[in-house]
């Protein structure tokens, strides 16, 4: 299995541990995955999981204290030029220079990955570069705006800039730290209506971390991590599964009756907290099986299947007490 | 080829940035007024005479080589913390060398501060601190050299701290008693012995000095004002320059990452 992984892995993490210098505890405590080529890859957890210490440490901008990781084959700490060349990022905090032009700011992207030769001016760039910027900011509807100062622009049109700009030099991997942080919920689902049109058009892997869950149930795959180290790891349909068994809920007017029968049935039941009726957690059998046997009258019969939430709750609730 | 587009990109992003941010260029106009206008004056009025110099024209070279010094390594210093922040991130995580951004930022400071030096040059024309055209010619070279070594004393300030908050915690205290130990507001051509070896040993100093022999060119206080002739204040600058950009450099690079 793991050979298979390796082969087509974009992104190999294994045993990663990063201590700060002035820390006693790991921020990253042996975390291991595998990014697949085109997945969208969600790393989820609450604040000080260690999500943001992990993408820096992908990024190239922290150094791991051991472990490895490998970006399209080319090692992070040996050689970080090569993993940057090949990867764009969309950080936390606003990267942009409000003061400067959208363009200004994409145009400084561009020099600094030595896609064009440096120029003073914006006429002075070569054609390529000109047409390139024409086309994108025609794309969100900035013909205009692009040559005005950022600061002139809303929150959620400076992040699709900077997306914009991340994709400049066609990374294969993007990196989306928390990226609606700040935006309000028409920006938010704007800008994941512009995520998923980056994906359709670029041919381009995504790699967010988030403490949102509604964002990483997108995911192809999501990774949770909580204290630093990895707590669950697949689908969100596998991490439903794993984490919570489905479950339904009878009641009855006699519960001693419907108590007697399910212990002959050798179910595995308990009272829930909330009304006193049965919780039979289904444990492979299907609903239909399990009330046909039932010969009692019920009064309540409902099933339950987790949410992400429920399963993301558990997770972390239990560690934050 | 490459690099060198980098570097000037780094840079130019500076000098552009200045550019765009009217307050501050308000600021770095009123700023060397208050100094050279309203210090320099009262000064030149009170003592200009019992000294036997012109007060206008010694506080206008200081604060020409102080302002620029500090702005160069201010620069740099703030490159620590902009990494959290702005378009910095992107020069960080970008598939350049780290020395290029350290150059092209010495750089882009150097330009930013320069445009600081222009108008109080101009200031000090109006204020008729005698200056020969010659004389403003020459001062643009040591404007420049001021810049540089303040850059590279920026840098070298980051190397020795770790984090950026103590950067920018305690810079203020390996720059502020420069101010007096470089004499630039107060004569030091007499210095207590517990002084002198600070003095020798604070790089705004030569910066100042290099200054105030530009513009003590040829006058008959010039041994009473300049502390150094200028060829040993520019090897003096060149031994420093050098000595903080590798070393500051070399250190810098290593730590970044080594958090």
């Amino acid at each position: 299995m793991t050979d298979v992984a390796s082969e087509t892995a974009l992104v190999e993490v294994r045993d990663l541990v990063k201590r700060y210098k002035k820390s006693d505890k790991n921020a990253v405590d042996g975390v291991s995955f595998d990014v697949r080529p085109g997945e969208f890859f969600a790393l989820l957890g609450p604040n000080g999981a260690g999500k943001t210490t992990t993408i820096s440490i992908l990024t190239t901008t922290l150094r791991p204290t051991s472990g490895q990781v490998l970006i399209g084959g080319v090692d992070a700490v040996a050689d970080a030029a090569g993993v940057r060349r090949q990867v764009g990022i969309i950080f936390q905090n606003p990267s942009l220079d409000l003061n400067l032009s959208g363009e200004e700011n994409v145009r400084f992207h561009a020099l600094l990955y030595g896609l064009y030769p440096y120029r003073p001016f914006f006429r002075a760039m070569p054609r390529d570069y000109r047409r390139q910027v024409t086309e994108l900011a025609s794309v969100l509807g900035l013909e205009k705006e692009i040559f005005k100062p950022v600061k002139t622009l809303s929150g959620g049109m400076k992040r699709k800039l900077e997306i914009i700009r991340g994709l400049m030099h066609r990374p294969r991997l993007l990196f989306l730290d928390e990226p609606t942080s700040g935006l309000d919920a028409a920006s938010r689902r704007s800008l994941w209506d512009y995520l998923r049109q980056v994906r359709r058009e670029h041919d381009v892997t995504i790699f967010l971390t988030t403490h949102y869950l509604e964002e990483a149930e997108e995911a192809d795959r999501i990774c949770i991590l909580d204290k630093g180290k990895v707590v669950s790891l697949g689908t969100p349909e596998e991490i439903k599964a794993q984490l919570l068994e489905e479950h339904l809920t009878v009641d009855a007017a006699d519960r001693r009756a419907l108590q007697r029968e399910l212990e002959g049935m050798q179910l595995q039941f308990q009272p829930n907290g909330q009304d006193g009726a049965f919780d039979i957690t289904l444990n492979g059998h299907t609903v239909q099986e399990i009330l046909r046997r039932i010969e009692l009258p019920l009064t309540t019969v409902k099933t339950h299947s987790p949410s992400l939430e429920d399963a993301y709750l558990r997770i972390v609730g239990a560690t934050m007490e | 080829m490459r690099e060198i587009s980098a570097i000037l990109t780094v840079a130019s992003r500076d000098v552009t940035k200045l550019l765009r941010d009217r307050p501050r260029m308000i600021f770095t106009l009123v700023f060397p007024f208050i100094f050279i206008g309203l210090m320099g004056g009262t000064l030149q009025s009170n003592l200009g005479r019992a000294a036997g110099f012109n007060f206008i024209g010694f506080i206008f070279s200081g604060v020409l080589a102080m302002t620029l010094f500090q702005s160069a390594s201010q620069g740099l210093i703030s490159l620590l913390e902009d990494r959290e922040n702005d378009f910095s991130q992107e020069m960080f995580v970008s598939p350049i060398s780290r020395y290029s951004i350290v150059l092209g930022k010495i750089l882009g400071e150097t330009g930013v501060a320069l445009f600081q030096g222009i108008p109080t040059i101009a200031l000090a024309l109006i204020l008729r601190v005698p200056l020969t055209p010659l004389q403003v010619l020459l001062l643009l070279p040591a404007c420049l050299l001021a810049c540089l070594l303040g850059g590279a004393f920026g840098v070298a300030v980051l190397s020795l701290l770790t984090s950026q908050r103590s950067a920018q915690q305690i810079f203020p205290f390996l720059i502020f008693p420069q101010f007096f130990l470089a004499g630039i507001f107060n004569p030091i051509k007499i210095l207590p012995w517990y002084l002198a070896p600070l003095s020798l040993i604070s790089p705004l100093r030569y910066a100042v000095d290099l200054m105030r022999n530009v513009v003590y060119m040829g006058r008959p206080e010039y041994d009473r004002v300049v502390l150094f002739d200028a060829p040993t204040n520019l090897l003096l600058m060149a031994l420093m320059f050098a000595g903080f950009l590798v070393v500051g450099t070399a250190v810098f690079v290593r730590q970044e990452t080594n958090r």
